[in-house]
């Protein structure tokens, strides 16, 4: 398979990936388990899939994490371009600024901007719940939306936008039609930073939700340190299955791609 | 001229004030202050909660925290460097699809993955020991320390190398004397990469460390969810943003630093 590789360093790679890739076989494998205790094989079982989709306490962290992941995207692709733009525009000394402040969330170990906000709602007296994870998450992501805006902003012809104002177009008309689809790769990896980190998250949700709103990263952590559970296994599963399937249909979509470019060569 | 799309940034600028800049001096105006049991609208400023942390017991953590770290980024650039440099090795057909598997496992949720190391610790008889934080550590933060590197490798000039065989230079000595000076930005932005998130880690040392295994990471959480101590909460985690920039500070001098985590995944 992987040719021109001396053969220690095809043994140094398989191991590596025996090492990443054993957990997470181990998790699927018992998740199939009859016993409940871990590392003694006593039968096949579906069990804990059922004992899952019966979890009301799942079933509310799964809603709640996507529903933030997805507003949070939303609001922070959108507010990150935009701010984005806005930030090119502006002078040098301007755009420090703004960029060392936005950065700051980046640095910042997760934790300590988790505390940082939870100060900010017990100063200001706000209880929290659903929308201070939402805003927190929004806080986190659009850095990185802005980080990855940016630089599709500094390569861009800065002529572009001239040349649609002296074609008629008003400043918000250059901005939709030459600028957004100009910069749109760098929107859309932003957005799918930000929707990786928000469904990712834990430090900044588990401090700043209560109430019964959590999220799956949260539940992991509150089962995993009371007790290993199947259902705990039967969820990763789950997850491993999406996240495989996603990858598989994005490198689909890669190698159709490489065939329509290729067709095109022969065409030629 | 351009004052309409100028106004686009305002919004955001109003925003990071409120959500980042504010909490951040709440952060230090909580760790100087200390407020009476009954109302805490009545507060006097105090060093008292910096005393308290050079306290034998909370330096024992700090110095515990930033031990485990400094182990858990050399076992990462140990291990990962030679991974960067075989995969940057490797067909360029297929480099992908191995880039691919080595991020991969990133994308299934942290906590299920060290939640995955509690159980095959557990049988080892590894579980709630510095090993085991460490081995969480190194598995969750590794492919940080591979991805800069390769970036950094595969960036590098073939044809420099060329020229050091040419010049006589065996395969070895061009290795190191000019791919690894050359990859040195990869390995800078690795170690960054690699040490901030393990020196502040909060979750896997108590998911593999225990419930009373305490680093620096669960010192804060500790006074804020258990005793409600906010105050000594954020000195701790002023100390903890003061030790990163120092950290940070002494690394950016070495070589240029490229944004953290997701960013470079993608």
């Amino acid at each position: 398979m992987v040719k021109g590789l001396k053969i220690q360093h095809k043994i140094y790679l398989g191991l590596m990936f025996l090492f990443l890739y054993a957990p997470i076989f181990v998790l699927v494998l018992y998740s199939f388990n009859t016993s409940e205790a871990m590392g003694r094989w006593t039968g096949f079982t579906l069990k804990w899939y059922r004992e899952l989709f019966r979890s009301d306490v799942i079933k509310n962290a799964f809603y709640y994490t996507i529903i933030c992941a997805i507003i949070s995207t939303i609001v922070s692709t959108v507010f990150g371009t935009v701010a984005a733009i806005g930030i090119y525009y502006h002078k040098k000394r301007v755009q420090d600024y703004v960029l060392n402040v936005n950065y700051l969330p980046v640095i910042n170990p997760d934790i300590v901007t988790a505390v940082s906000l939870m100060l900010l709602y017990i100063s200001v007296g706000i209880q929290r719940g659903f929308t201070t994870m939402v805003l927190a998450h929004i806080m986190f992501s659009t850095p990185y939306v802005i980080l990855s805006v940016l630089p599709r902003l500094q390569a861009m012809d800065p002529h572009l936008i001239d040349a649609a104002q002296d074609l008629g177009a008003t400043q918000l008309q250059a901005v939709r039609k030459v600028i957004i689809p100009e910069i749109m790769p760098g929107i859309i990896a932003g957005m799918l930073i930000a929707f990786t980190m928000s469904i990712d998250d834990f430090v900044i949700s588990y401090f700043n939700t209560s109430g019964g709103v959590t999220n799956l990263s949260i539940e992991i952590f509150n089962m995993a340190k009371r007790r290993i559970r199947p259902t705990v296994n039967a969820l990763a599963t789950l997850m491993v299955a999406v996240i495989v399937m996603f990858v598989f249909i994005i490198n689909r979509i890669g190698s159709k791609k490489k065939m329509e470019y290729r067709l095109k060569e022969d065409e030629k | 001229m351009n004052r309409t799309i100028k106004a686009l940034l305002y919004p955001y600028v109003v925003w990071i004030a409120m959500m980042i800049v504010v909490p951040f001096f709440l952060i230090f105006f909580y760790s100087i202050t200390q407020s009476r049991p009954d109302s805490p609208a009545i507060f006097r400023f105090t060093l008292q909660h910096y005393r308290e942390f050079f306290k034998t017991e909370n330096i024992n953590i700090l110095s515990k925290s930033v031990i485990l770290a400094v182990e858990t980024t050399i076992l990462c650039l140990v291990l990962g460097y030679p991974a960067a440099w075989i995969i940057s090795k490797t067909n360029v057909n297929i480099q992908n699809m191995i880039l691919l598997l080595f991020i991969l496992p990133m994308w299934i949720n942290m906590l299920l993955r060290t939640y995955a190391w509690q159980v095959i610790l557990s049988r080892t008889g590894l579980l709630y020991t510095d090993t085991a934080v460490v081995i969480g550590m190194v598995y969750n933060f590794i492919p940080f320390m591979v991805l800069p590197i390769y970036t950094a490798i595969t960036k590098i000039d073939k044809s420099l190398i060329e020229a050091a065989n040419d010049l006589g230079a065996s395969s070895k000595e061009a290795f190191l004397k000019v791919v690894f000076p050359l990859s040195m930005p990869g390995v800078i932005t690795g170690i960054v990469m690699v040490f901030l998130p393990a020196v502040s880690a909060f979750a896997i040392p108590r998911l593999l460390g225990g419930g009373q295994y305490v680093l620096i990471g669960n010192l804060i959480e500790k006074q804020f969810y258990l005793l409600n101590n906010w105050n000594f909460g954020s000195a701790v985690s002023v100390i903890l943003m003061i030790l990163i920039l120092i950290s940070m500070r002494f690394m950016r001098k070495s070589g240029e630093i490229s944004g953290r985590g997701g960013a470079i995944l993608w």
